[in-house]
């Protein structure tokens, strides 16, 4: 027993994360909390989006199950889950039961290496943003498979071109990574790295996101990736695969209730997943905004105190629209659950602002508050763009985004060694030069 | 292009070997399907992706609506016309109206007159509208949708205190009309005309020069004007393939001839044209409406009808420019109190003809954009 809390506290001590230092039980608690996270991310990602979609679209959304809609989330799971479970007649069975759980399984893999802070990772792979790459491209197989096995023609086409759409929008991605990956090999002793936790360490030590770096190289790769990785979670305007108009709900038509849930959780973890990856490849991860301009104890200080701000700043939005709900005693409940709720935020807000809380928050906040932009964008681009056809779709793939990224990429390593290329290429070929037109004179 | 008349009929039961022993894909679109705007069901030969040809099924809303209009009397079919093209049911309405009118040799007052094209044009706006919405909707922008039918909603709100009705507005009556203009019908239309100007300015800053929105429109689905006079094509898809032909300008009826608007007319015969061509549509509507309600004159709403209607034997063809194209109406009167025969010539029922035309050799994706562009709506089309 005493062995094992010894164990359990030895961890506390280490700056590495749990897979690491090969600490299990800190792994399994880690494992738990990103789950559990992404989760409460998904459900309140469902709430946020037909908010947000509603309100640009000037209506009011779900505003019936608990003030303004907040229980929608719990009332469609519900009745997902209770729902009866249809597998079709002419299905492939056993692929069909199989094929949800490989996209889940695929699109909740990747946060093991996803670092939410310096030591607040599941692991630290040498290889991490190959792994992040490799699983999510994972999904395919079980888009493809779903769509095989409902032995359906709509699900069947989905599926081809959700196919055809992923591998090809996966190498324009993976440019635009290996394009940041060279930035991180910037520094003494030239050693770059893969691990998700070293590109962050990586910027930090330059001082500067990759974002920002070689202007305007490193918001080009940026743009690639952030174009690549809608297309990639299968988003408008690239939601070829399920485009509702045409294809009823493409590869997942056949699907209901809780295996179509699985696919619903995992379109969404991917995601969040993707966009961790742009976050800690161009956005500095976990860093605060404005590492190297507004820098020392004084700024440090003032950051810490914006989880809490925030946090207070949602409760207050809550207590605003708490008053402004109507007065008739049939909302008296919800007029306090929202009350309630704000209550909660307004707590969790206070609690930040307590030194030990504050000190520890700030990594996982802004680094949540920047895949939150991202998901703001996704739902954005939802609202505003009408739908790619596939033949277009693949011309954006093959055609721009694919040569932009190689030239990208050959642009990024000369200038990364634009001294090397300096002293050892330009200069002695424009001496050969010279001196070949000399003797010619 | 090919010509219309040459175009081999589907055969659907033999799929033909395409590459490396890959079948061509026969598969079905609708009745039930998101996006075929009602219950049109279209049989869809692919090769992979692209469309080899296309054979709709129609019917599935079918009503007998003619064969109704043998057993009722003249003045009790005026509401079933207004369940055919159910977004334009104005536009249908006055089309009977006048028809019948003719049969009988009346005209209505020039008060009704002025009403009339007033209510009529704000249902070419609102039919545009939805039209828009869901061509937009079908492309896959959704926001358009929610915009057009806000605005739509005034038009609605316009039509239902005059008559009651939103939809199925049964607005005028043989002969005139039978409602006066309500007290502020005036002013409620010169607000809905200023209200409306800058949203038209709004759905195009959506839409017009969208990339994505001109990628999947310009080119998709052209048919050229001289296809559109073999199929019998009208309306706007006639006028977006450069013919100039609009029924209230070429045939003048109602009292369109004493209003200034124009026809626009498109280019290229492709989506985006058609596009275009309805968005000006709509601001020429406003500008009709603009002048008809500084001229309503006073005066009855009614003309001299007989209580009991039994027109001249006789027959007559009566068109007038639809939302969706030339609507026209065959009456064969017997003498009797009840048509012996209504022969109805919907535009959505003969534009739905050029849909296998111009989603050959296109992509999937682009018979939904064609569906969508032709505006077909499925009880004009069924009946």
């Amino acid at each position: 027993m005493h062995a094992l809390v010894q164990y359990i506290e030895s961890y506390l001590s280490s700056d590495k994360t749990p897979g690491t230092a090969g600490n299990w039980f800190w792994a399994t608690v880690y494992v738990l909390l990103v789950f559990v996270g992404l989760s409460i991310a998904v459900i309140a990602m469902n709430w946020l989006e037909r908010k947000i979609l509603a309100h640009m679209q000037v209506r009011l959304g779900p505003m019936r199950v608990g003030p303004h809609g907040l229980l929608q989330p719990i009332a469609d799971a519900l009745k997902l889950l209770l729902k009866e479970d249809i597998i079709p007649d002419g299905a492939d069975k056993v692929v069909f039961w199989i094929a949800p759980f490989i996209v889940v399984l695929a699109a909740f893999t990747v946060f093991v290496v996803v670092p939410f802070g310096p030591t607040h990772a599941i692991t630290d792979m040498n290889i991490g943003i190959l792994f992040m790459l490799g699983v999510s491209s994972l999904s395919v197989l079980g888009i493809v498979t779903a769509g095989w096995a409902s032995n359906s023609h709509y699900p069947l086409i989905g599926a081809l071109r959700s196919s055809a759409q992923m591998v090809s929008y996966e190498v324009a991605m993976g440019l635009a990574v290996v394009s940041a990956i060279l930035m991180t090999s910037l520094n003494e002793s030239s050693t770059g790295t893969l691990s998700m936790i070293g590109i962050v360490e990586a910027q930090k030590a330059q001082g500067e996101w990759f974002l920002f770096k070689f202007f305007p190289l490193g918001i080009i790769a940026f743009a690639i990736f952030a174009i690549a990785m809608v297309a990639e979670t299968n988003r408008a305007p690239f939601d070829l695969p399920e485009a509702e108009s045409e294809l009823t709900a493409g590869f997942h038509t056949e699907y209901s209730g809780f295996r179509w849930s699985l696919f619903f959780l995992a379109e969404y973890s991917a995601m969040i997943a993707v966009s961790s990856i742009a976050v800690t490849l161009w956005l500095g991860g976990w860093l605060r905004p404005f590492p190297n301009l507004l820098h020392g104890t004084t700024w440090d200080l003032a950051f810490s105190f914006i989880p809490g701000i925030a946090f207070l700043l949602l409760g207050a939005m809550c207590f605003y629209n708490t008053a402004r709900m109507p007065k008739h005693p049939l909302f008296k409940i919800q007029t306090i659950g929202l009350a309630g709720f704000g209550a909660v935020l307004a707590l969790i807000g206070l609690v930040m602002f307590l030194p030990p809380v504050r000190e520890r928050v700030g990594d996982i906040f802004w680094f949540s508050a920047k895949v939150a932009g991202f998901m703001y964008l996704y739902i954005w681009y939802r609202g505003t763009f009408p739908r790619y056809r596939f033949d277009q779709l693949m011309k954006v793939g093959w055609k721009v985004l694919l040569p932009t990224g190689l030239a990208l990429l050959i642009c990024t390593a000369l200038w990364a060694m634009r001294s090397e290329v300096w002293t050892q290429v330009v200069v002695p070929v424009g001496m050969g030069f010279a001196d070949f037109v000399r003797r010619l004179l | 292009m090919t010509d219309p008349r040459s175009l081999s009929p589907l055969d659907l039961d033999t799929p033909d070997k395409t590459f490396l022993d890959a079948n061509e894909l026969v598969i079905n679109m609708g009745p039930q399907h998101p996006a075929t705007h009602g219950v049109l069901r279209v049989i869809l030969r692919l090769d992979g992706e692209k469309v080899l040809g296309l054979e709709c099924v129609i019917g599935y809303l079918h009503r007998g609506v003619e064969k109704i209009a043998e057993n009722r009397t003249y003045t009790m079919f005026n509401p079933y016309v207004d369940r055919m093209d159910y977004v334009a049911a104005v536009s249908n309405g006055l089309g009977y109206c006048e028809a019948v009118e003719r049969l009988l040799s009346v005209e209505a007052p020039p008060r009704a007159q002025y009403i009339r094209v007033i209510l009529t044009e704000l249902n070419r706006i609102a039919s545009h509208q939805l039209w828009l919405g869901t061509h937009a909707l079908d492309i896959g922008a959704i926001t358009p949708l929610f915009y057009t039918f806000r605005d739509r909603e005034e038009i609605l709100k316009i039509f239902e205190k005059y008559c009651g009705a939103r939809l199925t507005t049964h607005a005028f009556r043989i002969g005139g009309l039978q409602y006066e203009a309500y007290d502020g019908f005036e002013r409620d239309v010169k607000n809905f005309v200023s209200f409306v100007k800058p949203k038209i300015d709004e759905y195009e800053e959506l839409l017009t020069t969208n990339r994505i929105w001109l990628e999947r429109t310009k080119g998709v689905g052209v048919i050229s004007g001289k296809d559109c006079i073999a199929l019998g094509v009208t309306g706007p898809v006639l006028r977006a393939s450069g013919v100039k032909w609009d029924i209230r300008k070429a045939q003048p009826y109602a009292n369109y001839k004493n209003f200034d608007f124009e026809i626009p007319t498109g280019e290229n015969g492709d989506t985006y044209d058609r596009y275009i061509v309805r968005m000006i549509e709509m601001r020429q509507s406003l500008r009709i409406i603009e002048q008809a309600v500084e001229g309503i004159p006073e005066g009855p709403i009614m003309a001299k009808v007989p209580k009991v209607m039994k027109p001249p034997v006789g027959e007559v063809y009566h068109s007038i420019e639809a939302p969706k194209g030339e609507l026209g109406y065959f009456i064969v009167s017997d003498g009797s109190t009840q048509p012996y025969r209504v022969r109805v010539r919907p535009p959505s029922f003969v534009n739905l003809q050029a849909l296998d035309l111009m989603c050959r050799d296109q992509l999937v994706a682009d018979v939904i954009a064609v569906i969508g562009t032709l505006d077909i709506v499925l009880g004009e089309v069924d009946r």
